[in-house]
C-alpha cells in the first residue's frame, strides 16, 4: 500500500458500507419475518403485496457486498482478515437469498398448511428471526468488540437447538397426529419446515466461522 | 580516498549484510503481509537509518572505540571484514548471529594481535548490555501488549479503523526503529574505522557540518540502505510470512519494543537527561537487533499466559552470546597474521 492511500481515511467508507449492508440484512430478516407469518396467518393479499420488497432487499445487499469486496482489493486494506470478511459477507447473503427464494416459493407452490401448525410455524418463524438477529450482533461484535462474539454464538446456537425441536415437532405432527389424506401435502409441509429451519441452521455455521475469524484477530 | 574506500569495503559489505537482514526486522510482517509496500518501506528505512547513524551513531561508537582502538586501516578493514564473514557463514549454517558480537569478537582478536589489554569492565559491560537487551525487549512488549489490548477493548476500535491505525503506525515506528537501528549499529559497520580515517569537515549547503566520523557514519548509512534495497525484500517476505506468523498489531509491538530498546542503548542525550536527574542510564553498547525482536516475540508470548513458547529459541540466542564472538576473533586474529605477514601491512 501506498503512502498516500495509507493516511487516507478509506476505512470509514468501508465501515459505513457494512454497517449499511448489515442493516439491509437485518430489514430483510425483518421482512421475512412479516412475510411469512402473514402467509401462515391466511393474509395472502398483503403477502403478495409485499412480495417485491425482499427482491428490492436482496438486489441491494448484493450491490453493498460487491462494493466492499471490490474496495477491500481496491485499497488493500484489512489483508490478514479480508479473507474472513468476504466469507462472513457471502454466507451472510446467502441467507437473505435464501429468504427471498422460500418467500417467492411459498407465493408460487401455495403449500397447505393445517390451522393447527399455525402456532408452531410461528414459533419457528419467532425462533429462525432470532438466530438471525444474533447472527448479525455477533458479525457487529467481530469488528468492533471480539469479546461479545462468544456471547452472542451462544444465542445464535440455542435458537438454533430450539428452532430444530419445533422443526421435529411440526413433522412429527404432519407424519404422525394429523389427519392429512394426501401424502404429497405431507411431504410439501415437510419441505417448508425444513427450508425454514434451514436459515437458523446456517446462521449457526456463520456464526461459528466469525468465532474462529475473531479468534484470529485477537493481538 | 580510493585507498581508504578499499580498505572500508569490508566495512560496507558488514553494512550492507545489515540493510538485508535486520531491515527485515522493522518492517518484515509489514510488507510481508502487504499492509506497506516494499519500495515505501525501503525509503523510509534509508532516510532514518542514515539520520540516525549521522546523528545519534557516536555514542555506542565510543564503547566500541574503548574496547579497542584499532589504529591502523589495514587492522580496521580485517577487523570488520572477521566479522562480515562470521555474520556471513553462520547466517549460511543458519546459526542465529549478531553483527553487534561479530564486531566485538573481532575487535578483541585485534587486541589479542596487538597485545593490548582488553578492558575488562568495557567487555562486561558490553556483554551485560547483550543480555540485557533481549529481556528488557521482552518487557517492552509485555507492557506495551497489555497497553494496546486494553486500549482496543476499552475504546471498541473497529476492525478497519484499526487495520489504518496499524499501518500508520507501523510506518511511524518502522521509522522510529530505522532511526534508532543507524544509531546504535552504525557503530558496527563503520565504528572500527573511526581512529584510522581522518576526512576533512564536510559542509552541506552551509547549513550543517558533518564531522570525520559523522561522514563515516554516513557512508555505512547508505551501504545499509544498499543491502535494504537490493537483498531486503526476499528476507522481508519470509520474515512476514513463513518465519513467525503474527498479526500486524503485534508486529506493531514488537518493532516498537526492540526499537525503543535499541534506542535506549544509543541516544546519547537521553542518557544526558537521566544522568542529569540522578537516574541509572543505560550503557550506550551496539546491541542485536534480531535478538531485540526475538525478545519481543517472547515477551507477547509471556503476557498471553506462556503457551507455545519455543525455549530452543532462548537457548541459540545464549549460544550466540558465545560462538559469535569467539568465531570471529578467531578469524580477526589469523586474518591480522596474514596481513602483516602475506601483504607486509602494519595492522597496529
Amino acid at each position: 500500500m501506498s503512502l498516500k492511500n495509507i493516511f487516507t481515511n478509506h476505512a470509514q467508507e468501508l465501515e459505513n458500507d457494512i454497517n449499511k449492508y448489515l442493516e439491509v440484512v437485518s430489514n430483510s430478516n425483518m421482512v421475512f419475518h412479516r412475510d411469512s407469518l402473514n402467509f401462515i396467518k391466511g393474509n395472502i393479499e398483503v403477502f403478495e403485496n409485499s412480495l417485491d420488497e425482499i427482491s428490492t432487499l436482496e438486489n441491494s445487499a448484493d450491490d453493498y457486498q460487491k462494493e466492499i469486496k471490490y474496495k477491500l482489493y481496491k485499497y488493500m486494506l484489512i489483508p490478514e482478515a479480508r479473507g474472513d470478511v468476504l466469507s462472513l459477507l457471502e454466507n451472510i447473503d446467502n441467507i437473505v437469498d435464501h429468504m427471498k427464494k422460500l418467500l417467492v416459493q411459498l407465493s408460487m407452490e401455495n403449500p397447505y398448511i393445517p390451522e393447527r401448525l399455525n402456532e408452531d410455524f410461528e414459533e419457528l418463524i419467532e425462533l429462525v428471526s432470532e438466530s438471525v438477529d444474533y447472527l448479525i450482533k455477533c458479525i457487529r461484535a467481530y469488528f468492533r468488540n471480539i469479546s461479545m462474539v462468544n456471547e452472542y454464538v451462544n444465542k445464535v446456537d440455542f435458537y438454533e437447538h430450539e428452532a430444530d425441536k419445533i422443526e421435529e415437532r411440526i413433522k412429527r405432527k404432519v407424519f404422525n397426529e394429523l389427519d392429512l389424506k394426501e401424502f404429497s401435502k405431507k411431504v410439501h409441509i415437510r419441505y417448508f419446515v425444513e427450508k425454514i429451519a434451514e436459515i437458523s441452521d446456517r446462521a449457526e455455521t456463520i456464526s461459528e466461522i466469525t468465532s474462529v475469524a475473531a479468534i484470529k484477530r485477537r493481538i | 580516498m580510493i585507498n581508504a574506500l578499499f580498505f572500508m569495503s569490508s566495512g560496507l559489505f558488514l553494512g550492507w549484510s545489515l540493510g538485508a537482514n535486520d531491515a527485515a526486522n522493522l518492517f518484515g510482517t509489514a510488507v510481508g503481509t502487504k499492509m506497506v509496500k516494499f519500495k515505501t518501506a525501503a525509503i523510509i528505512i534509508s532516510v532514518f537509518v542514515i539520520i540516525g547513524a549521522v546523528i545519534s551513531g557516536a555514542g555506542a561508537s565510543h564503547t566500541l572505540g574503548a574496547l579497542g582502538k584499532v589504529s591502523e586501516l589495514p587492522g580496521a578493514f580485517i577487523v570488520a571484514l572477521a566479522a562480515a564473514l562470521t555474520v556471513f557463514g553462520m547466517t549460511n549454517y543458519g546459526l542465529p548471529v549478531s553483527t553487534s558480537q561479530s564486531i566485538v569478537g573481532a575487535i578483541i582478536g585485534w587486541n589479542l594481535f596487538a597485545n593490548i589489554t582488553t578492558d575488562i569492565n568495557v567487555l562486561s559491560k558490553i556483554v551485560g548490555t547483550w543480555v540485557l537487551c533481549p529481556v528488557l525487549s521482552a518487557l517492552f512488549a509485555a507492557l506495551f501488549y497489555f497497553l494496546f489490548s486494553k486500549t482496543i477493548f476499552k475504546f471498541k476500535i473497529h476492525l478497519l479503523k484499526l487495520d489504518q491505525y496499524t499501518r500508520i503506525g507501523l510506518i511511524l515506528v518502522g521509522a522510529f526503529g530505522a532511526y534508532s537501528l543507524g544509531a546504535n549499529n552504525i557503530a558496527n559497520v563503520m565504528g572500527v574505522f573511526t581512529t584510522s580515517v581522518n576526512l576533512p569537515p564536510l559542509s552541506i549547503g552551509g547549513f550543517f557540518t558533518l564531522s570525520s566520523t559523522q561522514q563515516l557514519f554516513m557512508l555505512g548509512g547508505i551501504s545499509i540502505s544498499v543491502g535494504v534495497f537490493t537483498y531486503s525484500k526476499r528476507v522481508m517476505m519470509t520474515v512476514g510470512t513463513s518465519i513467525y506468523k503474527i498479526t500486524p498489531v503485534a508486529a506493531l509491538i514488537v518493532v516498537l519494543s526492540s526499537s525503543t530498546v535499541l534506542f535506549l542503548f544509543a541516544s546519547e542525550s537521553l542518557k544526558i537527561w537521566l544522568t542529569s536527574r540522578g537516574l541509572p542510564s543505560f550503557p550506550l553498547v551496539p546491541v542485536s537487533s534480531s535478538q531485540a525482536v526475538v525478545g519481543a516475540v517472547l515477551g507477547i508470548g509471556l503476557a498471553k499466559g506462556g503457551r507455545n513458547i519455543n525455549l530452543s529459541v532462548l537457548r541459540n540466542i545464549g549460544l550466540g552470546w558465545v560462538v559469535t564472538p569467539l568465531t570471529s576473533a578467531v578469524i580477526s586474529y589469523i586474518s591480522l597474521f596474514f596481513m602483516q605477514n602475506v601483504f607486509l601491512l602494519n595492522v597496529y
